[in-house]
């Protein structure tokens, strides 16, 4: 084997059996290649199959056991897809209403609508009310909103830029609610899980489906789905985790089935103390800090962030809503205008196509208009001025129209 | 080479001797003597100026550019990091890294591996080092070992222009990282050694890539073309959405994981994946191109 001078390599290469051994060399890589894609094909498979066996509970104990959680002290990493059928909102932000602020500052509303679609990696870390923590991880850099006390600082490490804002609550961190555990609950723990089915229960059937293994830790999954037919939602799930209680993933799924509109989950969680250096922020040395000082107030409201104009509707007269529950659709009269042209001037062309991209005309007996479609919010709007928007299906929003008369 | 001799001259054929303790002299020799080799070329004195020529011009470009206007911006469409260059000189160090490692350094690390074999074949001298009892496959691990170890020399050479580009023309001082914390100098002193190592880890594929290529065939130039070509190749489909299904699988999909050793705690998903994929990459095509070079008939 292994000859070193090449007359003789020659002349074993002629020699069939040497051959043969030589060629079964290129069976390594090979096999290498082929236990490779074995693994990256199995493991997941393998990791998925155990669900863990956990003491059977009722929707209503588990409920308490949410609303009994007391954890104030985690970290973690999460990750967040959203699929809300839109085509990009990275096209929007350049003209998705702004709470103030120059383009690229580093305000927190600017941010949290990249959020509203793909794929992100989030990591949280939480001490108590007072001190939370939210980083957006992007390619080689990081978008930080930390919550220490009374400050709310925001830092955004690729363009180099903070924000601040010196709140007794922050807001900002509230709108990560469904992230960090809430604060103590006052009422007792029963009382508030009573309350909840009671209210809900017309509408809505809460279940425990089983059990699900969530960042490495057994949780059990309640299941909430709408009752009524005719909604977008098809089931909102969320785990709990079965040792403290904390929801640790939130997935929501679209009644037209598919992959799910929504899906939130820890990948990764601790529930020790995390370090108080975590929550200590100084800007760095020329980092171009935007104040807040909280004259322009800084309201995030999620309609903000709908396609194009229609955020502005919220603010039209005779607003009502038609129906309950699930299936409640908002009404709102525009005055006549048809589609509103997008406001303030800059952007509207962008708004406009945009919108007539989303857009589908359809006809009834109120008349003819054009319905805006995301997999999980529709929206009607007339030719005489009506607007309705609901996370229903199409076909209820018709049906809603036609009945409004 | 000559000392090897001494060592083992009695002996025939390279698989003859189970004894461990020459063969771990042995091969450190021979490494040695492939190290000396293609840190003597001209070519590759070549290309380390290059890259060391890199961090001298981001760094003067930085400082000109912001001679005139204060404060951060500019952080768009460049690479990563340069936003933080003025405030901090050590971000020159991964502002270069990140603008080197997409295309220069693993352009270097192509030539200097796509010639490992071939170019030996290429200038005749490859018949010559087999006469040595060697054996081929150690004396491919010792051109695979020279490669590696080229691939954190270059690395290191960047990363130490770009250090000394930063303390000339830049503050040094406490460093923030990307998650916003605060870190002393030395601890990002620290990290600035990890990331140097995470990146000369993340070239470890390629290089097994170029050794593979280069014992295909007996042209020189033409390893290196190949080898660098599949390189550009590979980031175009990287590039292509809907070719996003196979991009995980290609090995540049997570150099850019670097940036996580930056993170306040280091986020360690990227970073693991990058080495699984490095060392797959280096299994591949490190065990192929045993196969082929011990296998192959050497008339060059």
């Amino acid at each position: 084997m292994a000859p070193n001078d090449s007359a003789q390599a020659t002349d074993e290469a002629r020699d069939l059996g040497a051959g043969r051994r030589k060629a079964a060399r290129y069976l390594v890589p090979v096999a290498v290649a082929g236990v490779a894609a074995a693994t990256i094909g199995l493991v997941p498979a393998l990791a998925a199959a155990g669900d863990p066996s956990l003491p059977k509970i009722s929707a209503q104990q588990l409920i308490e056991k949410m609303a009994a959680s007391d954890t104030q002290q985690l970290s973690g990493t999460l990750k967040i897809s959203t699929d809300l059928g839109l085509p990009g909102l990275g096209s929007l932000g350049s003209f998705a209403p702004k709470g103030g602020g120059s383009d690229k500052s580093a305000s927190p509303d600017a941010k949290l609508t990249e959020l509203a679609s793909g794929t992100h990696t989030l990591r949280v870390a939480a001490d108590g009310p007072d001190r939370q923590k939210v980083s957006i991880l992007e390619d080689a850099a990081e978008y930080s909103l930390i919550h220490n006390g009374n400050d709310v600082w925001a830092y955004d490490s690729g363009s180099n830029q903070a924000y601040h804002s010196q709140r007794s609550a922050a807001d900002a961190a509230k709108e990560h609610g469904k992230k960090t555990p809430d604060a103590g609950v006052p009422t007792t723990p029963k009382a508030l899980a009573d309350q909840f089915l009671k209210n809900v229960d017309p509408t809505t059937a809460v279940s425990v489906d089983g059990t699900a293994q969530v960042a490495g830790r057994d949780a059990y999954q309640l299941l909430i789905k709408p009752k009524q037919s005719g909604s977008t939602v098809g089931s909102v799930r969320v785990a709990v985790d079965a040792k403290t209680g904390v929801p640790l993933k939130f997935t929501l799924a679209s009644s037209a089935g598919g992959k799910a509109v929504v899906d939130a989950g820890f990948t990764k969680v601790d529930f020790s103390k995390p370090s108080a250096d975590t929550f200590s922020f100084t800007p760095p040395k020329g980092a171009k800090v935007t104040q807040d000082d909280g004259k322009q107030k800084q309201t995030f409201k999620p309609e903000q962030s709908l396609p194009g104009g229609l955020g502005g509707l919220g603010d039209a007269k005779n607003t009502k809503v038609i129906g309950k529950g699930w299936t409640s659709i908002a009404e709102f009269d525009t005055g006549g205008k048809g589609i509103p042209k997008a406001g303030n001037g800059k952007g509207g062309g962008d708004a406009q196509t945009f919108l007539d991209s989303l857009g589908d005309k359809v006809s009834g007996k109120f008349g003819s208009g054009t319905v805006f479609k995301t997999r999980l919010v529709n929206a009607l709007i007339t030719d005489n001025g009506k607007v309705y928007v609901g996370a229903v299906t199409k076909d209820a929003l018709i049906a809603a129209a036609n009945s409004a008369k | 080479m000559s000392r090897a001799e001494v060592v083992e001259a009695p002996r025939r054929g390279p698989e003859a001797g189970p004894e461990r303790r020459p063969s771990v002299l042995w091969s450190l020799g021979l490494f040695r003597s492939e190290l000396i080799t293609v840190l003597r070329r001209w070519r590759t004195l070549a290309l380390l100026a290059v890259l060391a020529a890199v961090p001298i011009l981001i760094g003067i470009a930085v400082r000109v550019d912001t001679g005139g206007r204060r404060g951060g911006g500019g952080g768009e469409g460049g690479p990563a990091f340069l936003a933080q260059i003025t405030n901090n000189g050590l971000f020159l160090v991964f502002a270069a890294l990140a603008a080197t490692l997409p295309v220069f350094l693993p352009m270097a690390v192509g030539v200097v591996a796509g010639d490992a074999v071939a170019g030996e074949a290429n200038s005749g001298t490859l018949r010559y080092l087999l006469v040595a009892p060697a054996g081929r496959t150690r004396l491919l691990l010792a051109k695979y070992a020279s490669v590696l170890a080229f691939c954190l020399i270059a690395t290191l050479v960047v990363a130490a222009s770009a250090l000394a580009v930063g303390a000339l023309l830049f503050p040094l001082g406490e460093v923030t990282t990307i998650s916003g914390t605060q870190i002393s100098f030395a601890d990002g002193l620290l990290r600035a050694v990890a990331i140097a190592g995470v990146v000369a880890v993340s070239l470890s594929g390629m290089a097994a890539l170029g050794l593979f290529i280069s014992t295909l065939t007996n042209s020189g130039i033409a390893a290196m073309a190949t080898t660098v070509g599949l390189l550009i190749t590979v980031q175009i489909l990287g590039q292509i959405p809907q070719l996003h299904a196979i991009g995980p699988y290609l090995f540049p999909h997570y150099w850019l994981s670097f940036a996580d050793v930056l993170r306040e705690p280091v986020y360690w998903d990227q970073l693991v994946k990058n080495f699984e994929l490095q060392a797959l990459y280096v299994a591949v095509f490190g065990s192929a191109a045993w196969a082929r070079f011990t296998a192959k008939d050497i008339t060059a």
